[in-house]
């Protein structure tokens, strides 16, 4: 008999006020007992719509069918057939908008907590696995992939289980794209991260950092070096800035500087070589999961007083609902319909104040959003002196600049053939950000497997 | 890693290493730079490219010991490897068509100027330096300059060595001496380079600037190394560093760069603590 409750198994969680001071993971995961109780409330629905809602397409009822058997390591092979970041789509997937948003008990109640139940069974393999990774069979084929966020490790990984012998370059010093300079700690321990890059090295991807390619190599020179066929995941790029007056005193940042510093650089440890301001009043501008933990680090760095400034209400902002309500639970005030004009600075020319003016919605604009205009004479001065810009990326141009043949939209986004992931350029194949623009780890991830499909039917048929 | 094949001391505030980075030494142009960690935790940080050798495979870094970074990378000898090098970044600086040149280097900024010295005289250009120091213990780089250069002019501020005064005291004379330059390179501090601009911009001449904001990636990710050239927002590490000296917002840049100032002296202080009780 099926458990019948109308609601998920609450997420064990830290104390909003204990958690606004530390760095340490917000969620702490099922137990065994509350995963296996969450798992009888999945139906094992023949036609298993939830599935159509994960763009990896996860067998859901089938390794929630062996949760509710306890046999955790045989739920984690279903996974691992389709992902191979369980433990961090488990934590940062939208499920809500996706494989939960699908789900028949989300007709009546609250959907089954699938994205709970796959970091549950994630995490356990994590702790109890002792088996070595299988090393698969060599095939003699060189691909390389640039980028080691989501989108090419995931493509790297499913290469490297068909035999290929696979390379990622990746620009920082540290792979993981925006899962180890972007998304903070206490949202996805970067322990997790490592793990699961541990493990694609454990099958043989080779992982070459410090290779800004368009620097270094070029894509043709990955090609003359004998590479087969290159994957481009190099992420959504070049932080946007509002072009208000004030944005370069100093305390305004990119939320991409600002996370890159408290992540990346550990600014948030004690002894930190990597300088981050000591802010006492903050505003973080824009409300996307992005301003959300740069406003969440900026209250965990020590801020009084942190503010979310949204020009739309909340109802439109693109932030996870999840994400929302964990801010304002953890004291971040909201300051929507509310658009900066001006940043105002000191003799120093550190930031004193952030003039801004109140906005009501109009019509609805041609994204069908109601778009914000300014409330006449409604200007008012925020007392701040740290402003955090988080409205935006737009693709960064080096790997456009220097391959030739490689058409990118009007945005600069690279352009891609859907259903295989190929570029213009015969060989090359991109997915993730790059091409979409900013989205999400999960669509990156998708974006990767299919490409390296293709690659693989690619190759073959060469 | 990335092994320190060579090292010495230019003078008691600056060093040189030539490191082992194949790829990088292979791809190398002038006025470009690379980024390096010095160990596991360490912060990232900017340095240029001042030479390289694409047949050793080597890269030349040099160095001025200003604060905690720089002076644990100086606690490194040869045979030591350094945690993080990546390059090179950057746009080459611009040396093409250009026939007569003076090239004014500040300080540590002789250092990024003279591979620039170095390609215009290899591109047979009349190449007129112009080198700073505060004082005659800081003098770096002089033979190297002076077998680059038609003529060679060193200012010191106390006139300990070469002549006393400003670089731009001896750009003026040059001017005024009646030489035509199709442009003026200035590398170095941040004033030094204000004031040159401000200088050559009564004669109408063409400057180039290279400047060194606060970078993280270098790679265009974040934003923090930009400046505004021409009313416009500009980010160095990709966009330049060269940039047109005239239309630099210089005053902001100086105050940016300020922007760390007391945890910079805190982990100096520290740093040194650290490295000189050994
Ligand atoms: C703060 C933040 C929070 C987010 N929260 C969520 C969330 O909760 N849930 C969710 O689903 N999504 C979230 N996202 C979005 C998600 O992280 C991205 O959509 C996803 O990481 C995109 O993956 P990617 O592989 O395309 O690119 P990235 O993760 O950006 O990785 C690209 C990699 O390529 C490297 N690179 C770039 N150029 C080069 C080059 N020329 N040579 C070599 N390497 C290069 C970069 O250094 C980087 O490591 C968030 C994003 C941010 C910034
Ligand atoms: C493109 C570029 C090329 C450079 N080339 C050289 C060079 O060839 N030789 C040389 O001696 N110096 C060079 N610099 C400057 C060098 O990066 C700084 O001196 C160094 O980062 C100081 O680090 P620190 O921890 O020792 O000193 P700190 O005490 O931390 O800083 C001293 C000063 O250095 C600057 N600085 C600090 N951190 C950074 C950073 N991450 N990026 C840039 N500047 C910073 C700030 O103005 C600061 O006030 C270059 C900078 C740039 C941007
Ligand atoms: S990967 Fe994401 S969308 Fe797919 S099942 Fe897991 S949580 Fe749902
Ligand atoms: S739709 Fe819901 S109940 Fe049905 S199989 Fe999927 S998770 Fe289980
Ligand atoms: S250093 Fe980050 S964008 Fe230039
Ligand atoms: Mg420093």
């Amino acid at each position: 008999m099926p458990n019948m409750s109308l609601h998920k198994n609450p997420m064990p969680v830290q104390e909003p006020d204990v958690r606004n001071r530390n760095f340490n993971e917000v969620a702490l995961g099922y137990t065994e007992e509350q995963a296996v109780d969450e798992a009888e409330r999945c139906l094992n629905c023949k036609h298993k719509p939830c599935v159509s809602g994960c763009p990896v397409a996860i067998d859901i009822p089938a390794f929630i069918q062996k949760v509710k058997e306890k046999d955790f390591e045989a739920a984690y092979e279903v996974l691992n057939r389709s992902t191979s970041l369980p433990a961090v789509c488990g934590r940062v997937c939208p499920q809500e908008t996706q494989c939960e948003c699908k789900c028949v008990r989300g007709i009546k109640g609250e959907p089954v907590a699938i994205g709970r139940l796959e970091r549950f069974v994630a995490d356990y393999h994590m702790a109890h696995n002792t088996k070595d990774a299988q090393i698969p069979k060599p095939n003699g084929h060189k691909v390389a992939v640039i980028g080691a966020g989501p989108s090419g490790l995931t493509c790297a990984g499913d290469l490297a289980k068909l035999g290929y012998a696979v390379t990622v370059f990746e620009a920082l010093h540290l792979a993981g794209g925006v899962l180890v300079y972007g998304i903070p700690q206490f949202r996805l321990p970067k322990e997790i991260v490592r793990k699961e890059i541990e493990n694609l090295k454990a099958i043989g991807v080779k992982i070459e950092t410090n290779m800004v390619i368009g620097k270094v190599l070029s894509i043709d020179e990955l090609f003359e070096n004998g590479y087969e066929a290159v994957f481009i995941g190099s992420g959504a790029g070049l932080p946007r800035f509002m072009k208000i007056p004030g944005e370069n005193l100093k305390g305004v940042y990119s939320a991409n500087e600002f996370l890159t510093r408290v992540n990346l650089m550990k600014a948030y440890q004690q002894g930190s070589n990597t300088p981050i301001q000591n802010a006492r009043k903050v505003a973080v501008v824009g409300g996307g999961n992005v301003a959300m933990d740069a406003a969440r680090c900026a209250k965990r760095l020590g801020a009084e007083t942190v503010y979310i400034v949204y020009r739309r209400s909340e109802a439109e902002m693109p932030a996870r609902l999840e994400e929302v309500e964990h801010a304002k639970e953890e004291g971040i005030i909201f300051k929507v319909l509310t658009n900066p004009t001006e940043i105002t600075g000191d003799e120093h020319k550190f930031v004193n104040g952030m003039r801004c003016v109140k906005m009501e919605l109009g019509e609805p604009d041609a994204s069908g959003r109601r778009s914000p205009v300014e409330k006449k004479g409604s200007d008012f001065t925020l007392d701040v002196d740290c402003v955090i810009m988080s409205i935006g990326t737009s693709p960064n141009p080096l790997i456009r600049n220097t391959t030739k043949g490689l058409d990118t939209n009007r945005h600069g986004c690279i352009i891609t053939e859907e259903e295989t992931g190929l570029t213009s350029r015969e060989g090359v194949y991109a997915g993730g950000d790059a091409v979409t623009g900013a989205a999400t780890v999960i669509l990156a991830m998708g974006a990767g497997k299919k490409a390296a499909q293709s690659i693989d039917e690619y190759i073959k048929n060469k | 890693m990335y092994k320190i094949v060579k090292k010495k001391s230019l003078n008691p505030t600056v060093s040189f290493m030539e490191i082992d980075a194949p790829f990088i030494a292979k791809k190398a142009e002038p006025g470009q730079f690379i980024i390096l960690r010095v160990d596991e935790n360490g912060e990232r940080i900017p340095l240029t490219i001042a030479d390289f050798d694409r047949e050793k495979g080597t890269v030349t870094i040099i160095y001025q010991i200003v604060g905690a970074t720089t002076k644990k990378l100086d606690s490194l000898n040869e045979g030591d490897s350094l945690q993080d090098f990546v390059g090179p970044l950057g746009v080459p600086s611009h040396t093409e068509g250009l026939k007569r040149v003076a090239v004014i280097g500040g300080g540590v900024g002789c250092a990024i100027a003279y591979p620039i010295a170095k390609k215009l005289h290899q591109s047979n250009a009349v190449v007129h330096s112009v080198v700073g120091f505060r004082t005659k213990d800081l003098v770096i780089l002089e033979d190297e300059f002076a077998a680059v250069s038609d003529e060679l002019i060193i200012k010191t501020d106390d006139g300990t060595y070469g002549t006393k005064g400003l670089v731009t005291d001896a750009l003026k004379q040059l001017i005024e001496r009646g030489e035509q330059y199709d442009e003026v390179i200035a590398i170095g501090p941040l004033v030094m380079m204000k004031f040159v601009a401000r200088l050559t911009k009564e004669y109408g001449i063409k400057t180039t600037v290279s400047m060194n904001p606060i970078m993280i990636d270098g790679t265009g990710m974040c934003g923090g190394c930009r400046l505004t050239v021409g009313g416009e927002t500009k980010f160095a590490c990709v966009d330049g560093p060269d940039f047109d000296g005239h239309l630099v917002d210089f005053d902001e840049a100086m105050e940016r760069s300020s922007m760390y100032r007391d945890f910079e002296k805190h982990h100096y202080e520290a740093a040194c603590h650290l490295f000189d009780k050994a």
